[in-house]
C-alpha cells in the first residue's frame, strides 16, 4: 500500500487510523460510508424502477414486467446515437422519446386490447412485451456491454475516508429531482388529480369526465421516461447491454412490494432500502449469499407488514 | 363443451410434436455447432458465431473441403445445459451432422457429450474448464486454454515479481467459480497463498462493498479476479475508484479490447493471460503466430465492425482443425476424421500451436498463453513472464 | 353407458390423453422427438401442479421452479453423496419439497396477490443461490452429473423410456389432479379461489386448504425436476432460476388456468414452438415475445378454454 508523506511524516491511506498502540486499524466509519454509498447508487435505480412499476399499477392495475427494459433502452439507445455520431445530450433526449413512444405503443396496442382480462393474463403480456423488446435490442443493438462517459468526471470524491464516484450523486439526485417532479405533478395539478382519481376508481373517473385512457398513456408514458432517465444516469456507472433490464424488473418489483405496491414514496423507500440490503450483506456478511439476505429481509418485512412498510390497505369486497 | 376440449386439446399436441420440423439434407457435409448465443454467455457465443459463419462462407467461396461444400447448422441454446442437449440430439438425428464444433460453455458442453460420444461423432468444444478433456474422451475435443493453465501463468507471473499473499474476487457463473477452483488448488505449487476471497454475481453492477473488504486486508499484495463479461471491467473501475493500487490480474475470460474500453483509465497496470490475437500488431514477425492472429483479427474486424475477441478466435481454430483433418483424411467420416483430429501436430492457430495426442485433446501448453499488460490504454506483451 | 355419459366422464381427458401418449410415437421418426415428447410431459407434470395452485387455488407462485430445483437436485445428491438408488431419491426429493412447502407455506400463503407473488419469487431465488454457492455438495455453477435410473436391475436411460415414464406419470396426475377438483377439497378450493373473506366465514379453514395445495404443487414440481435430470444425466442450478419459474407460470396462463389439459398444452406450446423458431436465428426471441403476447390478447383465458368457448360460440 502507498504511503503518502505530509510534512515529513508517512501517513496512511485515509480508511486507516493509526491507533494510539501504533497499530493500523480499519476505520469502520469510512466502510460504513462505502457500503451506504454503494447501496443507495445501486438502490436509486432499482428506486426509480419500482417507481415506474408503481405509476403503471396504480393507473391501470397492472404489474408492468417490461419495465426494466425501459431502462436498458434509454441506456443503450444513448450509447448508438452518440456511436453514430449524435451529440450526447441529443442523443440523451432522443433515448428518452423512443423509450416514451414505446412505452405507449405497449400501453396502446398490447395491454388495451386486453383491457379486462385478468391480472395474470395482463403481467404475462408485460412478459412477452419484455422478451420482444430484448429480442429487438439483440438486433438492433449488439449484444456487448456499453458505457457512456460519466456527467462530472471519473475522479472519485473522497468523504470521511470512502471514495464516491460523482456520478452517484448525480444519479442520487436526479432520481430526487424525478420523485419532487412527480410528486409536484401529481399532487398540484389538475392533471395529477385525475391520475389520483383514476387509479383510486376507474369507472368514478369516467363517469366524471376524466378521458382514463390518456390518463393511463400518461402513466405508461411517464414510466417510460423515468426508466429511461434511470438508465442514462446509471450507465456510466454500471454499463448496459441488452439483457440488463431481466434482473432489474424483478429487483425493482422486490423494492415496490417491499414499500408497499400502490405507494410511490414506497416504491422509492423499497428499492433504495433493496440496495442497501445487499450493500451491507456483501461487505459484512457474504458476498456470495448477499442476494440471498436481502430477499429473506423481504420476507421477513412482509411477515410482519403483509401490505410492505408503506402499503395501503387492501380493502376486498365480499 | 368439455369433448370439445378434449378434441382441441389432442389434435394441438399431436400437431405441435410433429411441426419441430427437421431441416432438410442435401448433399453437403454438415457440420454443426450449438452456441450459446442469447443468455448469460452471449458475449462468448455471439462472436464465436460470426466467427463460424464468415469461415465456413470464406472456405466454401475456394470450394469448400474434398470438393464439398460445407453447410454450418447453428443452434443457440440460450445458456441452458437443457436446451444445448436438446439441440445435440437435434443435429445428430435430424440433421445427421458429421461432426460438431461448439459448447460455448461448459456445462452445455457436459449435457452435450453423451449425445455426441454415443453417436460417435467428433465433438470439439469451446469451453474453458479443465474436466472437459481430463479424462479423456474418444470423440471430445477443446481449443480453448484450460482455466487451470490461467491460473499457473498468473502465478508464475506473481512469484516473478515476489507476490505470495494475493485474494481472490470471482464471479459466482461457471467460468468464475471453476477458474477459481483451480486457483485454489494449484497455488500450493507456487507456493502462493490466498488470504481472503470474495464474489460477486455475474450482472452485479457495483463491487465496492467486496473490494474495500479485500483493500481492508493489509497483507495482501496483489488481488486476482477471475470472471468474464461486464464484471471484470467494473471490478477494474471499482479497484481505481477506491485507491487500490495494488497489482490487479485479470483473467482470460476478458478476452478482447473491449475491456480495455469500458474499464478506461483504471485498466492501467492490469495484466492478464491472454492469447497471441490480442495483441496481433505487436507480435514481432518471426512470431510463428503472427500471420494467423493478423489475417483472423482483420477478417473479422473487417466484417463484423467489432473488436476481435480470444472467444471467437477458438471457434476459429475448432473449425481450421476440424476442416484440416477432413482434409487429411480426405473424406468426412466420422472415424477417419476423429483420427485426423486426433493427428494434429504443429497446427498454427490463434490460441497457440496446437499439438494433440491420444492422451491430449486439447494440444496447447503454457507457452501458447503470453502474459499481456495494459498500459496506455492498450494491450502490451510482459516480456519475460516466468514460465 | 352411453357414448355421451362416456365422453362426459369426467375423466375422458385422462383416456383423451392417455390415446394420444399411445399413438404418437407411431409418428416419431427418431429420438428426438421422443425427447420432446419427454420434456413435454415432464414440464406439463410440473405445470399441472403449478395449475393447481394458481388455477384452481388462485394463488400464484413465481418461485416454483425452486421446487424443480430440490427434486433434481435430490436425484444428484443422492447417488452422488448418499449412494441412494435413483428411485428411493425420486421419493425422497418428493418427501423434502413436500416438507419445505409445508414450512415455507405457512407464513408465505397469508400474503396475497403481488405480495405473495414476491415471497415466492425469494423463495425461488434463494433455492437458485444455495445451490450455486454451496458446490461441495452440488457440483457449484457448472451442476452436477446424475446416473442414470436403474429398476429391478433394467437401465432406464435415454428418451425413449422418459417419454414412456413421463408421460404415465402426467397421465396419473392427471388422474390425482381431476379427482382432487371433484372432491370435497376441491370445492372448497373453489370457493376459497372466489372469495377468501366468504369461505372463512363459511368456517372454511382456508389456511389448511391452501397449504395443502401449496404442498401438492411442490411435489408435482419435485417430480418432474427429478426426471429432468434423469433424463440429462446432468443438472444445473439454472433448472431452479427465475427465467424457469416464468417458464412455468407461462405454460399455465397460456394453456389455460384451470384446465388440466392445458398444462399440457401450454407445456407442448413452450417446448415445441422455440425448437420450430430456431430457424429464425436472431428473430427468434422477437417472435417469441410476439407469439406469447398474442396468445394473452385473442385467447386470454388461455388456448384451450379459449379454443373451447369460441367452438362454442360456433355451434350456437
Amino acid at each position: 500500500m502507498k504511503k503518502r508523506r505530509v510534512g515529513g511524516v508517512a501517513c496512511s491511506p485515509d480508511w486507516e487510523t493509526i491507533g494510539g498502540d501504533g497499530a493500523r486499524r480499519i476505520d469502520p466509519m469510512a466502510e460504513f460510508l462505502q457500503f451506504a454509498f454503494s447501496g443507495l447508487t445501486v438502490g436509486a435505480v432499482y428506486a426509480l424502477v419500482a417507481l415506474g412499476f408503481t405509476l403503471i399499477y396504480n393507473a391501470s392495475g397492472v404489474v408492468n414486467f417490461a419495465q426494466g427494459e425501459f431502462v436498458m433502452l434509454g441506456g443503450m439507445s444513448t450509447v448508438f446515437l452518440a456511436l453514430a455520431g449524435v451529440p450526447l445530450p441529443l442523443a440523451a433526449l432522443i433515448a428518452v422519446i423512443v423509450a416514451v413512444a414505446i412505452g405507449l405503443a405497449l400501453h396502446r396496442f398490447a395491454i388495451e386490447p386486453a383491457r379486462g382480462a385478468s391480472a395474470v393474463t395482463l403481467i404475462m403480456i408485460t412478459i412477452g412485451a419484455s422478451i420482444f423488446l430484448r429480442g429487438a435490442a439483440q438486433i438492433v443493438f449488439d449484444k456487448r456491454f456499453h458505457s457512456l462517459p460519466p456527467l462530472l468526471g471519473a475522479d472519485p470524491i473522497r468523504f470521511d475516508g470512502a471514495a464516491i464516484l460523482p456520478q452517484s450523486l448525480v444519479v442520487l439526485a436526479g432520481a430526487a429531482i424525478i420523485v419532487a417532479l412527480l410528486w409536484g405533478v401529481i399532487d398540484r395539478t389538475l392533471l395529477g388529480k385525475a391520475v389520483i382519481a383514476t387509479a383510486a376508481n376507474r369507472l368514478a373517473a369516467r363517469l366524471v369526465g376524466i378521458n382514463t385512457r390518456r390518463i393511463v398513456d400518461f402513466s405508461f408514458g411517464v414510466s417510460a421516461a423515468i426508466g429511461a432517465i434511470a438508465g442514462i444516469l446509471v450507465t456510466p456507472i454500471t454499463l448496459t447491454s441488452y439483457d440488463v433490464g431481466t434482473l432489474l424488473a424483478l429487483k425493482g418489483f422486490a423494492g415496490a412490494m417491499l414499500g408497499g405496491i400502490g405507494s410511490a414514496f414506497g416504491a422509492v423507500v423499497g428499492g433504495l432500502l433493496l440496495g442497501l440490503l445487499e450493500a451491507f450483506s456483501a461487505g459484512y456478511i457474504s458476498s456470495n449469499y448477499k442476494d440471498a439476505v436481502a430477499f429473506l429481509v423481504i420476507l421477513a418485512v412482509l411477515f410482519i407488514m403483509p401490505r410492505g412498510l408503506l402499503g395501503r390497505a387492501q380493502v376486498e369486497r365480499v | 363443451m368439455k369433448v370439445l376440449n378434449h378434441i382441441v386439446a389432442a389434435v394441438s399436441i399431436g400437431v405441435s410434436i410433429l411441426f419441430a420440423a427437421p431441416n432438410q439434407t442435401w448433399a453437403q457435409t454438415k457440420i454443426g455447432a450449438v452456441l450459446s448465443v442469447t443468455g448469460p454467455a452471449s458475449f462468448l457465443g455471439d462472436p464465436e458465431k460470426k466467427t463460424l459463419e464468415i469461415y465456413v462462407e470464406a472456405i466454401n467461396a475456394q470450394g469448400g473441403v474434398n470438393g464439398q461444400k460445407l453447410q454450418l447448422v447453428v443452434y443457440d441454446d440460450g445458456g441452458d445445459a437443457n436446451n444445448a442437449r436438446t439441440f445435440a440430439t437435434r443435429l445428430v438425428e435430424e440433421d445427421k451432422i458429421v461432426a460438431m464444433v461448439g459448447g460455448t460453455s461448459t456445462g452445455s458442453t457436459l449435457a452435450m457429450i453423451p449425445v455426441f460420444e454415443e453417436a460417435q461423432i467428433p465433438f470439439i468444444s469451446l469451453a474453458g474448464a479443465v474436466q472437459i478433456v481430463e479424462p479423456v474422451r474418444k470423440w471430445v475435443f477443446k481449443t480453448p486454454h484450460t482455466d487451470r493453465m490461467a491460473c499457473e501463468k498468473i502465478f508464475a507471473d506473481l512469484k516473478h515479481r515476489n507476490l505470495t499473499t494475493i485474494a481472490i474476487i470471482s464471479g459466482t457463473d461457471a467460468f468464475g467459480k471453476s477458474m477459481r477452483d483451480q486457483c485454489v488448488a494449484v497455488a500450493p505449487k507456487f507456493s502462493i497463498n490466498i488470504a481472503h476471497e470474495e464474489t460477486y454475481g455475474p450482472r452485479d453492477s457495483d463491487m465496492t462493498p467486496q473490494l474495500t473488504n479485500i483493500r481492508n486486508k493489509t497483507d495482501v499484495q496483489a488481488v486476482v479476479n477471475t470472471g468474464f463479461g461486464q464484471g471484470p471491467a467494473i471490478v477494474t473501475r471499482n479497484y481505481r475508484q477506491l485507491g487500490i493500487t495494488l497489482p490487479l490480474y485479470q483473467s482470460h475470460g476478458v478476452a478482447s479490447k473491449q475491456f480495455i474500453d469500458l474499464a478506461g483509465p483504471a485498466a492501467e497496470g492490469v495484466r492478464l493471460p491472454a492469447a497471441a490475437l490480442l495483441v496481433a500488431d505487436k507480435l514481432p514477425d518471426s512470431d510463428p503466430q503472427k500471420l494467423v492472429v493478423v489475417n483472423y483479427s482483420r477478417a473479422y474486424q473487417q466484417k463484423t465492425g467489432q473488436s476481435v475477441s480470444t472467444f471467437g478466435g477458438h471457434a476459429y481454430d475448432g473449425l481450421m482443425i476440424l476442416v484440416q483433418a477432413m482434409q487429411r483424411a480426405k473424406s468426412a467420416d466420422k472415424v477417419p476424421v476423429r483420427d485426423e483430429i486426433e493427428k494434429t501436430k504443429g497446427y498454427i492457430g490463434t490460441g497457440g500451436v496446437v499439438n494433440m495426442s491420444p492422451t491430449d485433446h486439447m494440444g496447447l501448453d503454457l507457452s501458447a498463453f503470453r502474459m499481456l499488460e495494459i498500459k496506455h490504454g492498450d494491450w502490451t506483451l510482459v516480456p519475460d513472464a516466468g514460465s | 353407458m352411453s357414448m355421451r355419459a362416456l365422453l362426459h366422464h369426467r375423466l375422458a381427458p385422462v383416456a383423451a390423453i392417455a390415446v394420444i401418449l399411445l399413438l404418437l410415437p407411431l409418428l416419431f421418426p427418431s429420438t428426438y422427438y421422443y425427447r420432446i415428447g419427454a420434456l413435454v410431459f415432464i414440464f406439463a407434470l410440473a405445470s399441472l401442479g403449478v395449475n393447481l395452485l394458481m388455477g384452481f387455488a388462485g394463488q400464484v407462485s413465481l418461485g416454483h421452479a425452486g421446487f424443480l430445483g430440490i427434486g433434481a437436485y435430490a436425484v444428484a445428491i443422492g447417488a452422488t453423496h448418499l449412494g441412494a438408488p435413483s428411485w428411493l431419491s425420486i421419493l425422497g426429493g418428493a418427501s423434502l419439497s413436500g416438507l419445505i412447502a409445508f414450512i415455507v407455506g405457512r407464513p408465505i400463503l397469508e400474503l396475497k396477490g403481488h405480495y405473495l407473488a414476491v415471497a415466492t419469487l425469494g423463495f425461488g431465488l434463494l433455492v437458485a443461490i444455495v445451490l450455486t454457492n454451496e458446490a461441495a455438495w452440488t457440483g457449484g455453477p457448472d451442476g452436477m452429473l446424475v446416473p442414470h435410473l436403474v429398476l429391478f436391475g433394467f437401465p432406464l436411460r435415454g428418451s425413449q423410456a422418459w417419454y414412456w415414464i413421463g408421460g404415465i406419470t402426467f397421465v396419473v396426475g392427471m388422474v390425482l389432479a381431476l379427482n382432487l377438483i371433484d372432491s370435497p377439497t376441491g370445492r372448497t378450493l373453489h370457493a376459497i379461489h372466489d372469495s377468501e373473506v366468504a369461505s372463512r366465514m363459511l368456517g372454511i379453514d382456508v389456511a389448511r386448504h391452501k397449504l395443502v395445495i401449496f404442498v401438492i404443487s411442490a411435489i408435482y414440481a419435485s417430480v418432474a425436476g427429478s426426471y429432468l435430470a434423469l433424463l440429462n444425466e446432468l443438472i444445473t442450478p439454472d433448472v431452479s432460476g427465475f427465467l424457469r419459474s416464468i417458464e412455468l407460470v407461462a405454460m399455465v396462463v397460456l394453456g389455460g388456468m384451470g384446465s388440466v389439459i392445458g398444462s399440457l398444452v401450454g407445456a407442448a406450446l413452450l417446448i415445441v414452438l422455440p425448437q420450430i423458431l430456431t430457424i429464425l436465428q436472431e428473430y427468434e426471441q422477437m417472435v417469441l415475445g410476439i407469439v406469447v403476447m398474442g396468445f394473452m390478447i385473442f385467447l386470454r383465458q388461455g388456448i384451450v378454454p379459449g379454443i373451447a368457448a369460441a367452438l362454442g360460440r360456433m355451434r350456437t
